[in-house]
């Protein structure tokens, strides 16, 4: 009789792991979970390695790249009665970098629940742009968090979107460097209206698996990032013709193709 | 008695001596009364002289805060947001002058900012910064900041709070990450202390270092021209020159340099015609084609202490700078509409001019001792 018990106990036991990885229980009333957002970096079809990975864009000009940081801030979820909720405001700012391999996940609480849309933005909201320096804390910090520099002093404003690189396509530089340096901010101006970078993504999650918020697990939306598009968007650009982009006109034409960058591969609940 | 004439201890401990000095030369003198009538009244005499200025020293100690002149509106700067305290205008000023906030700790905010120039690089058309690397502006001067809407010669800094972070790490001025500057400070006992005094706990942050130089940068006021004193009604009055070049100014000059801060701070383009290096200004910022060439409008206040003049320092005197506006302004697309017929004035119209302009000129405030670099 015992032995019955001891395994009737174990199936029960497995039994019970099982279903808790293949349904999640209905979720809470509002309480606080984490919902991770992982920002997953590719080139076209290979995957981004800094420095050795070589990609080839659709002009035909071969490059690596060696940098890429950009702020992903303002995440808000919605679920299937358009029942939206919104990070607040001064837990919703994040530098993405590739060199940083925990930065690439977004780690975000929100009420329990299922969420079919994702919305954040690429960049840091003009607000936050203009507010007292002591609220620009943390990945806002002009003095940490951005070590490759994610501010402009001269001309008050953050970089939302970092990229560098090498190509022989690229003209030498006054040091001798053959580099393409793309540097991209501007959240529309403060006193006199100028460009603004800033872009808002809003995802579908229903194709790919909508994220099911629990405590005591953590819903993954695995996003693909393809940095590819920075290059073959609407706007083609040329390393050779472009090599250096910062605050300038033609930084809106990077700006509208890397707001198409991101792909939701699929969701880990 | 209050012997405490300065706040940071080792200014302290140096007057402290300086009185144990006078006191031992009062005591010496005291000892040799009968022999040596002469030399003793001599030496109290030198010795009340000391004293007195010593005295007169301590007076200017009560720390008044910020406080808007009779004759100037209300300040841009919101003071609420980041008052300013005694501890914090000191902090500020302790590293305004601290040359450790460059790459290799030989630069500081008051080498390109010099007080006896009115915070500007007197004889220097641009600057030199770091490794004597060249800037390509005219130092801008450190004055009545907290009525200014934007900073930079462009604008493109539009909160004093954010304005030290740019010279810090501009490559050409100091080069320096304001992450290292702040390591730098933090190992520092000296500063931990000051920044405790002035935030309530030793830790130093962005924010607090750069509301500390705020709070320095908006002290910096200068208010006691003789201009100053003639609209207070202090009794001081215009010669009679003086007068007549007011009048020209006022028909002339005030459109764009507008009382009582003698700018309206706006951008203009006053036709100096681009320079070798095609700084556009105003519009390197916007990027608004109708921006090009334009600069903010530089206040006239202690323009004798402050040439050479304009965005790159082309003009070394107020007669070159006449003579442009009389007859050597350059059409361009973007020149002000109150330029394009050119500023007509007579010989006498200009002497007038050049007389009312230098009682702009504010002496006191380029020797205020609470302005300078302390001992």
């Amino acid at each position: 009789m015992n032995r019955i018990y001891i395994v009737l106990l174990t199936v029960v036991f497995i039994f019970s792991a099982c279903s808790r990885k293949e349904t999640v229980e209905p979720a809470g009333n509002g309480q606080l979970a984490t919902l991770s957002v992982q920002f997953d970096n590719i080139v076209g079809a290979k995957n981004l390695q800094l420095n050795t990975g070589v990609y080839v864009n659709a002009t035909g000009e071969t490059f690596r790249i060696s940098l890429l940081q950009y702020y992903i801030s303002n995440i808000s979820v919605q679920d299937a009665n358009g029942k939206a909720y919104t990070v607040p405001q001064d837990s919703s700012y994040f530098l993405v970098s590739e060199e940083n391999a925990a930065s690439q996940f977004v780690k975000v609480r929100v009420p329990e629940g299922d969420y079919q849309r994702l919305t954040f933005t690429l960049g840091v909201d003009s607000l936050r742009n203009t507010m007292d320096i002591s609220k620009r804390t943390g990945v806002l910090d002009p003095s940490t968090g951005m070590d490759n520099g994610m501010y402009w002093s001269w001309n008050s404003g953050y970089i939302f979107f970092k990229m560098e690189g090498a190509s022989d396509a690229a003209p030498a530089d006054p040091s001798g460097q053959h580099k393409f340096r793309y540097h991209i901010g501007g959240f529309g101006g403060y006193s006199a209206p100028t460009i603004n970078n800033i872009k808002t993504i809003t995802i579908d999650l229903r194709p790919a698996g909508v994220a099911k918020v629990r405590s005591g697990r953590e819903a993954n939306v695995h996003l693909l990032v393809d940095v590819m598009q920075v290059f073959n968007g609407r706007t083609k650009v040329s390393i050779a013709q472009n090599p250096t982009v910062m605050f300038s006109n033609f930084s809106t034409g990077i700006a509208d193709n890397y707001a198409e960058m991101f792909t939701h591969d699929h969701t880990e609940n | 008695m209050e012997r405490r004439l300065f706040s940071t201890e080792g200014r302290f401990v140096m007057q402290d001596r300086l009185w144990m000095k006078m006191r031992g030369m009062l005591l010496r003198s005291y000892g040799k009364l009968t022999a040596m009538h002469h030399r003793l009244w001599i030496t109290l005499l030198a010795t009340s002289l000391i004293s007195f200025s010593c005295s007169r020293t301590e007076k200017d100690a009560p720390f008044q805060g910020f406080t808007t002149p009779a004759n100037f509106p209300a300040p841009v700067y919101d003071l609420a947001r980041n008052p300013v305290t005694s501890a914090g205008f000191e902090l500020g000023r302790q590293l305004f002058y601290e040359p450790r906030l460059s790459r290799n700790n030989t630069i500081s905010c008051g080498d390109c900012h010099l007080q006896t120039s009115a915070f500007t690089h007197h004889g220097h058309d641009v600057s030199h910064g770091i490794d004597d690397r060249l800037g390509s502006r005219n130092a801008p001067p450190i004055m009545n900041l907290a009525w200014h809407p934007s900073y930079m010669l462009d604008g493109g800094i539009f909160d004093l709070d954010l304005q030290p972070i740019a010279p810090i790490t501009n490559p050409v001025e100091m080069d320096e990450t304001m992450e290292n500057v702040l390591q730098k400070l933090r190992g520092m006992p000296a500063y931990t202390r000051l920044f405790e005094k002035a935030f309530g706990t030793p830790e130093i942050t962005t924010a607090r270092f750069n509301k500390a130089m705020a709070q320095f940068m908006v002290m910096v006021v200068s208010n006691h021209s003789k201009y100053d004193e003639v609209m207070r009604h202090n009794g001081a009055g215009f010669s009679p020159e003086e007068a007549a070049g007011y009048e020209v100014f006022k028909q002339q000059c005030n459109s764009c340099h507008r009382e009582p801060l003698f700018s309206d701070f706006s951008f203009r383009n006053n036709g100096i015609g681009a320079g070798p290096n095609d700084d556009k200004g105003r519009y390197e910022i916007t990027l608004n084609p109708a921006d090009a060439y334009k600069f903010k409008v530089p206040s006239l206040r202690n323009l004798g202490f402050t040439a050479p003049y304009m965005h790159d320092g082309r003009f070394r005197t107020l007669e070159g700078v006449l003579g442009h506006y009389e007859k050597e302004i350059q059409p361009m697309a973007t020149l002000d509409p109150l330029l394009k017929e050119g500023v007509h004035l007579s010989p006498t119209d200009k002497k007038n001019l050049l007389a009312f302009l230098q009682t702009l000129n504010d002496t006191s405030f380029i020797t205020d001792r609470r302005f300078a670099e302390q001992p």
